[in-house]
């Protein structure tokens, strides 16, 4: 979740006074109010509006959304001499593009390079896809000489003064991924690359190594700057553009004067920033049908304009134009979203169609309420637990068990998918030594293992498992055996038992249930050796079967 | 109750207790004593008595001082402090070190033992040895606590002060005596009792109706002993389905009753159908190790349908039915990856190409079940979650009918205020959140999460662009709510004196 965290005054300059009655508007905007003090105002951005998250850019939104701002509009200068990055072949395989602008006439304070620096982490962090997909870099422009070289190098030729250089000591590429914190922390991004990318001036000068860290010379804004290099270096140039379309939005609402640069890339040729319309044919009546209102061409424009969208008709021909810092208009139907926030999801009267369908439940689901509800006449009580399980428990049991299904990297201490259900049931007698006994519990759910018909597509075969056991003083065989008569008596099913030999039950007292031949599961007296595995202190009776059958 | 009620009622031990008591107090002893029952019969009698008002009682305590579970032994024996004087009379010094094996001490003994006879100067340490330097005279008298622990039990009040420093020094040592409190409870008839054990009760009531009873018809003419209804009887607990299962089996109800049919399927998925039909990119943070559970060692295959498989292909590089996609490069690879479904939204993924081929809609769908976030586990989040969702697939379906749906369904399930706003999901379009006004706490609350198919989730897998409605509600919460439980970890937590105490689910 991004949470965007605004000066209360600056903001308010922009958009005038935050009113419960504007708090509300900007919630409905699709901008819910996190929170409002006396000096900020924070609000979630959701993940496809990466273009609202900067003070600018919110409150021109906020303003299109309430009728006080235009389109957003730009005037961008031609590129002047030198006013071009060359992008070498070197960095195809490391970091391939790069667009850029120049902006001029800046007056930056505090608030605004906040605001600057506050836009580039959070574009990073989302959109840049913490740096991988994008990384940003912003220069005062008097450090550089233009024309600026876009090209990778190995790391040992690479030396400059890093950032908050831990001793202020110049740095080579590696030694900054090794032992600078902004290095460690974006590591993992150049460590399996031979050369790094860098941009360097006309004099030879290092402006960055991107997307790790800038030079100190150039690669710091103080509220001296007044004119600025912007570049946004990776590996798509969709997104790439997109974001620095994001921040020359910002920039342009502070009052600076854009300039467009060359790009002399190895794939084609580039002027950016490009901050022309795009167009987004569409017809009127799929927004109609979609959304359930009528509307005519001048409410459709209205309300496209409040969401910053501009309208054009082309010979009877509806024609959005969609802003080129706006990253999720990606079908007409995002058209549709925008036109049901600017109508207003309040003022749309809900109406319930008559469509006939029949309903159904589930015949698995069914089966298990019908077990349960025959099992809780007997007094059993129903256990729910987790498919997640540790592996060490389920060894208490199953000791010499190696087909486990492990999970990757699990924040909780559960690293595997069950096996059986009996564990379960198991850890619950051994967690409940404070209950009075009897203690009769049953359970129903999906137990897992690998899949050795190949049949599935995951390679792992799930089954619905019923597994019942009691605990007591006195419990034997004969009483879960009487359970499991009564059930299959109701369930109108027939079954057989077999001596089995198993390790988990005492021997003598155990055996396969079968049904049509086939065996579904055990049946025993839990081995004491379980038992004091799971530190339960009374003798347990248990059983565990496969529930397909009452499918077939 | 009237009194010739309460002649009736009275249980055959009350009958015989009752004339063994009078207006004056007497203990149970006593009355056990002059009435031939064990005294727990007399105490239930008693007990019942005073409930109908006929006796009163009066408890007393006492404070009595007697010998522990050290003390009994100690009192066979002799206490650490002898054992270790006995020994030094004999040897006159003794290393620290050793006096634990030289007196047959364990160690927490031997250290009482010098702390106490240097406390009372009958020994010195020097050089890390005990040396004895009382005059034989003080060594053989008893010391008092040696004396006191003869002399017990006795009554706490009345100690003699010697008595009571022993005791003070014996106390502050584990086990060795106990202060214990005997209650004495005497009862005396009240006024009531006195009448009513003035009037005959050897009236000839029925106890138990029996077989033999109602065979020989013998309780014609009889009377049958009244009881006290309001008396507490012991607990008994049922068996039953498990709260969760109550409150799923309630939620499908609810979607049966819209005319939905049940999804269902397995819990294991490949990240094609829990993300990429979902039109989910595929450096979409979602799809990192952090959120969600891989399986470990395991790729799984790709459906059978190289259409599907090209048209999701379609959607996410360069657009599909006019979308301009996500303009980067799908890989197959990454959509093999097995994982524990996030959503149940993948079973809807699942359903919506089954029902493509015969275009059997317009349908309606629901699915429950349980999904897993890889989150560090708190009060708040779990790692398995109860979801449930339906989608609505209809040629005609429209925005105001996802509204009517919500609002019908959170009607259905108690909440008569519904208000929506705009929200964001990666798969739908519109989206939308719903809070429910909750009257109890005079406040919103979000509940619903719905949305439209967007058309590069909905053409690879119907074939054409059908609008399909889909909404879940937070269902984890509502059953939080219900059973007032303020930790998600409750839910299968599985701590049987709760399960048996666990009301059952009604809404």
């Amino acid at each position: 979740m991004t949470i965007l965290t605004v000066n209360r005054k600056e903001f308010e300059k922009k958009i005038g006074k935050v009113t419960k009655e504007i708090e509300e508007k900007i919630t409905n905007m699709g901008t819910p109010i996190e929170e409002v003090t006396s000096t900020e105002v924070s609000v979630e951005v959701f993940p496809n509006r990466p273009d609202l998250l900067s003070l600018q850019n919110f409150a021109l939104a906020v303003n299109q959304f309430n009728g006080k701002s235009d389109l957003a509009k730009f005037n961008i200068q031609k590129p002047e001499k030198d006013y071009l990055v060359k992008v070498e072949k070197s960095v195809k395989n490391v970091r391939p593009h790069t667009v850029c602008a120049i902006v001029k006439n800046l007056k930056f304070d505090n608030e605004k390079i906040k605001e600057i620096i506050d836009l580039q982490e959070k574009l990073h962090n989302s959109i840049g896809r913490n740096r991988k997909k994008v990384a940003i870099g912003i220069y005062p422009l008097e450090k550089i000489k233009l024309p600026i070289t876009f090209s990778a190098k190995e790391p040992g030729d690479i030396n400059f003064l890093p950032l908050d250089s831990p001793d202020r000591k110049e740095m080579n590429g590696k030694q900054i991924l090794k032992n600078h914190p902004t290095g460690k922390e974006y590591a993992h991004l150049l460590e399996n690359s031979e050369v790094f990318p860098i941009f360097t001036d006309a004099d030879g000068k290092i402006l960055s190594m991107p997307p790790i860290i800038n030079s100190e010379e150039t690669g710091r804004i103080t509220e001296k700057t007044k004119d600025i290099f912007i570049e946004c270096s990776g590996h798509n140039l969709h997104y790439l553009n997109k974001c620095l379309n994001i921040i020359i939005l910002t920039l342009s609402e502070m009052g600076g004067k854009i300039y467009s640069m060359d790009i002399k890339d190895p794939s084609g040729n580039l002027v950016t920033p490009d901050m022309t319309f795009s167009e987004m044919p569409f017809e009127i009546k799929n927004l109609e049908k979609t959304l359930g209102i009528e509307l005519t061409e001048k409410q459709t424009r209205n309300f496209l304009a409040k969401m910053g969208i501009g309208y054009d008709n082309r010979k009877g021909k509806s024609i959005a134009l969609i802003p080129s810092y706006r990253a999720d208009v990606l079908h007409w139907i995002d058209l549709a979203e925008d036109i049901a926030i600017a109508y207003g999801y309040e003022n749309f009267e809900p109406e319930i169609p008559e469509i006939s369908t029949i309903g159904g439940e589930d015949p698995h689901g069914k089966n298990k309420r019908i077990i349960s509800e025959i099992l809780a006449g007997l007094g059993l009580l129903e256990t729910s637990s987790f498919h997640l399980v540790l592996k060490k428990d389920v060894k208490k049991m199953h000791f010499d068990y190696k087909e486990f299904i492990d999970i990757e990297d699990s924040k909780t201490d559960r690293d595997t998918l069950r096996i059986d259900l009996l564990t379960n049931l198991l850890q619950i007698f051994s967690e409940n030594s404070n209950a009075s006994y009897p203690q009769k519990i049953f359970e129903m759910g999906r137990v897992f293992a690998l899949d050795s018909s190949k049949e599935t597509e995951t390679g792992i075969k799930e089954t619905e498992r019923l597994a019942i056991a009691l605990a007591n003083e006195e419990v034997n065989f004969t009483e879960l055996k009487q359970i499991l008569d009564y059930l299959f008596k109701m369930l109108n099913k027939e079954y057989s038992i077999e001596d089995v030999e198993d390790n988990n039950y005492i021997n003598g007292r155990s055996g396969k249930i079968i049904v049509d031949k086939k065996t579904i599961g055990l049946i025993g007296e839990i081995a004491p050796r379980v038992l004091k595995n799971w530190k339960i202190k009374m003798p347990v009776v248990a059983l565990e079967i496969d529930l397909g059958f009452l499918s077939n | 109750m009237e009194e010739k009620f309460l002649i009736e009622s009275l249980s055959p031990i009350e009958r015989n207790t009752l004339p063994h008591l009078t207006g004056d107090f007497s203990n149970l002893d006593e009355i056990s004593e002059k009435s031939g029952q064990d005294k727990t019969t007399v105490f239930r009698a008693t007990a019942f008595l005073k409930n109908k008002g006929l006796i009163e009682d009066k408890t007393s305590g006492k404070k009595r001082v007697v010998l522990g579970i050290l003390g009994i032994n100690y009192l066979k024996k002799q206490l650490p402090e002898r054992a270790l004087l006995d020994n030094l009379v004999e040897k006159k010094t003794i290393p620290i070190g050793e006096i634990k094996n030289v007196c047959d001490l364990n160690e927490n003994e031997a250290r009482v033992a010098v702390g106490i006879l240097k406390k009372k100067a009958i020994i010195q340490i020097d050089g890390g040895r005990v040396n004895l330097v009382a005059k034989p005279g003080e060594i053989r008298n008893k010391m008092i606590e040696e004396l006191f622990i003869e002399k017990l039990p006795l009554e706490l009040d009345k100690l003699e002060a010697q008595d009571k420093l022993a005791l003070q020094n014996l106390l502050s040592r584990k086990d060795i005596i106990e202060v214990e409190e005997q209650k004495t409870i005497e009862v005396r008839l009240t006024k009531l009792g006195e009448e009513i054990a003035s009037k005959d009760l050897n009236i000839n009531l029925i106890e138990q109706l029996t077989p033999k009873i109602l065979k020989q018809s013998s309780w014609k003419g009889k009377k049958f002993r009244r009881y006290d209804l309001t008396s507490p009887s012991p607990r008994i607990y049922g068996g039953k389905r498990h709260f969760v299962n109550q409150a799923i089996d309630y939620g499908k109800s609810v979607w049966l009753e819209m005319g939905f049919k049940e999804m269902s399927g397995d819990l294991t998925t490949t990240g094609f159908w829990n993300f990429d039909t979902l039109f989910t990119a595929q450096d979409h943070p979602v799809r990192e190790m952090q959120d969600t559970f891989f399986i470990k060692n395991l790729k799984g295959k790709l459906p059978l349908d190289k259409k599907l498989i090209e048209q999701v292909r379609k959607a996410h590089e360069g657009g599909i039915d006019g979308s301009k996609g996500w303009s980067y490069k799908w890989d197959e690879e990454e959509s093999k990856r097995v994982l524990l479904r996030t959503h149940t939204t993948c079973l809807s993924t699942r359903t919506l190409k089954k029902i493509a081929e015969n275009k059997e809609f317009p349908a309606k769908y629901f699915a429950m079940g349980t999904n897993f976030r890889n989150e560090t586990v708190d009060w708040s989040h779990g790692f398995e979650l109860l979801q449930t969702e339906g989608i609505v697939i209809d040629k005609n379906a429209n925005f105001r009918h996802l509204l009517g749906y919500l609002k019908q369904f959170c009607k259905k399930m108690g909440y008569d205020k519904v208000r929506f706003r705009p929200a964001h999901f990666p798969y739908t379009e519109p989206s939308v959140e719903g809070d429910v006004w909750v009257e109890e706490r005079k406040q919103w609350v979000e509940l619903i999460a719905a949305g439209m198919f967007r058309p590069e989730v909905v053409v690879p897998l119907l074939g054409e662009n059908i609008p399909v409605l889909a909404w879940g509600p937070g269902f984890g919460r509502m059953l939080m709510k219900f059973y007032e439980i303020n930790d998600l970890r409750e839910l299968y937590k599985n701590d049987i004196n709760k399960l048996r105490e666990m009301r059952f689910w009604m809404k």
